[in-house]
């Protein structure tokens, strides 16, 4: 549903995307993993058109089979594509329900987004609780599910979030990656951003592996589980600390 | 004699409030000062004036004419001058509405010359209404509170309750969210301005109808209605309001004791508080959690 053919995304004078290229199957959860710098929320930015307005410079997106990469976010919004942003970026001196009632910005049918809230509160019994409360007083658990439930509010076909368990403790980022799949099941095609590999790869249908600004895997996760280098450098489970650590920039794969 | 300088301080104080509320909304959703409200109230006001003098209209349809005049005004300066200014600093905006604001003057100098006028207001300052024994009102300080009340109340419901007010808090609070959400950002900066220009309209041409008009006659309305918003805290509209009351109350109070200290007693006060408290007095203070 949607497909991304060789951007480039510029900031200044720094090339952050290499021509990156991937597609993603209506009603999966794909994972784009990486560490630190590897371009992985560029990518998304570029997608939402939240960068600077000539960017993407060079390569196509599609969505639904509609190009959508000089589209103002507005428009994308309402084709379909919902975000979640890096540090999930509430408005903190919005009530959690004006939070929930800005997710549905773009949508006027008050009969469809009254039954929509109410299924929010039902799913996230802890957003019911705290309606009327500040959303900058909430916890950082309770934010994100907040940041979940405002970007289900456009009714979205594919949901975008960037690093859902950042800042949660273990137990709260499965209760989110369990959310997350559970969104998954009820037809949103999920595309999900992750540092946390081992989470990812367990919940995911495909995953892309970001080094560099550039995708260098591309593979179902139980293949990429089994994958030498993965396991090392991202799952953290070799047995013996290799040469490869230290060597690992002969190592790097390189763009296929 | 307390009950009439009460009133009348009241009564310019709401007036400094209301002027300070059309700084405050721009500076939440923007966080610039726009030092071209006074002068953008002031051509306003000429442009009422020159409706009611030159075409010789009734009042009641000058006054609406110059309120939709505001509003594009507000929307006019937001879209040529701010909106053209690509990745912009605060100071940078700050400094873009200071040359907006020597524009306007030289315009309203060059349209309607530097001479002063009198404002036909609607509203008297020397017609009286007597509500109690030894209380008399005129007709302005009646016109005041009326308005202040009703934009207050309108304000107070549209940031509520309404999807648009909503969205414009929304903004004030992370831009960039409020695009991911599908918010046109550029529009809701676009009606701030214009709502402040409107408020700021109002306010000028109750100031005009006290003093007189000339290019330069918001200039120290200007100055103590921002005093006045500092000190209730710019972030709260009500705050701003209370503000603008305290600092006509102080005003017309020492004005009434000493006349001599009267121009400046108020931003003494404003000081001493200021210091205590430097985020003003109804600021409220939001810290990111991380």
């Amino acid at each position: 549903m949607l497909a991304v053919k060789n951007i480039e995304t510029w900031y200044d004078l720094i090339r952050a995307l290499h021509g990156i290229s991937f597609e993603i199957q209506q009603g999966a959860i794909v994972a784009l993993l990486g560490s630190n710098g590897a371009g992985k929320t560029t990518t998304l930015k570029t997608i939402m058109r939240l960068l600077d307005d000539d960017q993407p410079e060079k390569g196509t997106i599609e969505f639904l089979g509609k190009r959508i990469d000089r589209m103002d976010t507005e428009e994308i919004v309402r084709m379909g594509i919902s975000y979640v942003p890096e540090g999930r970026e509430v408005f903190p001196e919005l009530t959690v329900m004006e939070n929930i009632l800005m997710g549905a910005y773009t949508r006027k049918d008050r009969k469809g987004i009254q039954e929509d809230i109410d299924g929010i509160l039902k799913q996230f019994p802890i957003l019911d609780e705290r309606r009327n409360q500040q959303a900058g007083h909430l916890s950082g658990g309770e934010q994100q599910m907040l940041a979940i439930g405002r970007a289900l509010m456009s009714r979205p076909k594919l949901l975008m979030l960037d690093e859902p368990s950042l800042g949660l403790s273990p137990l709260l980022t499965k209760e989110i990656f369990t959310i997350i799949q559970k969104i998954n099941q009820q037809g949103v095609t999920i595309l999900l951003v992750e540092q946390n590999v081992n989470m990812a790869l367990k919940y995911s249908h495909y995953a892309f592996l970001m080094e560099n600004g550039r995708i260098v895997r591309a593979d179902k996760p139980e293949i990429l589980r089994e994958d030498d280098d993965v396991k090392e450098f991202y799952l953290g489970i070799a047995t013996e600390t290799s040469i490869k650590g230290y060597k690992r920039y002969r190592r790097k794969v390189r763009f296929r | 004699m307390f009950e009439m300088l009460l009133i009348e301080g009241l009564a310019i104080g709401a007036c400094y409030g209301l002027f300070g509320v059309a700084v405050a909304i721009i500076y939440k959703t923007s966080d610039v000062i726009n030092f071209a409200q006074g002068e953008m109230g002031m051509v306003a006001t000429f442009v009422a004036y020159h409706i009611l003098t030159v075409y010789n209209v009734p009042f009641w349809i000058a006054f609406p004419a110059t309120m939709v005049f505001a509003i594009l005004l507000g929307m006019a300066i937001e879209f040529c001058f701010l909106r053209p200014a690509k990745d912009p600093t605060v100071l940078g905006l700050l400094i873009i509405t200071l040359g907006a604001e020597m524009l306007l003057m030289g315009l309203a100098g060059w349209k309607w010359g530097a001479e002063q006028k009198d404002f036909p207001f609607l509203l008297s300052v020397t017609k009286t209404h007597e509500i109690a024994p030894d209380l008399a009102i005129n007709e302005w300080t009646i016109g005041v509170f009326t308005l202040t009340i009703i934009i207050m109340v309108s304000l107070f419901l549209f940031f509520r309750y309404s999807k648009l007010g909503i969205a414009m808090r929304a903004t004030q609070q992370n831009v960039n969210a409020a695009k991911i959400m599908g918010i046109k950002v550029e529009r809701v900066f676009s009606i701030t301005w214009a709502m402040s220009s409107l408020i700021g309209a109002i306010a000028a041409m109750f100031f005009a109808a006290r003093s007189v008009l000339d290019p330069n006659f918001m200039m120290e309305p200007f100055m103590r209605a921002f005093a006045a918003a500092v000190l209730g805290g710019l972030t709260s509209i009500p705050g701003v309001v209370i503000g603008g009351l305290i600092m006509g109350i102080i005003e017309n109070f020492f004005g009434y004791a000493w006349p001599e200290w009267k121009p400046i007693v108020a931003f003494v006060v404003i000081i001493l508080i200021i210091t205590v408290r430097p985020s003003g007095l109804f600021a409220k203070h939001y810290i990111k959690k991380v």
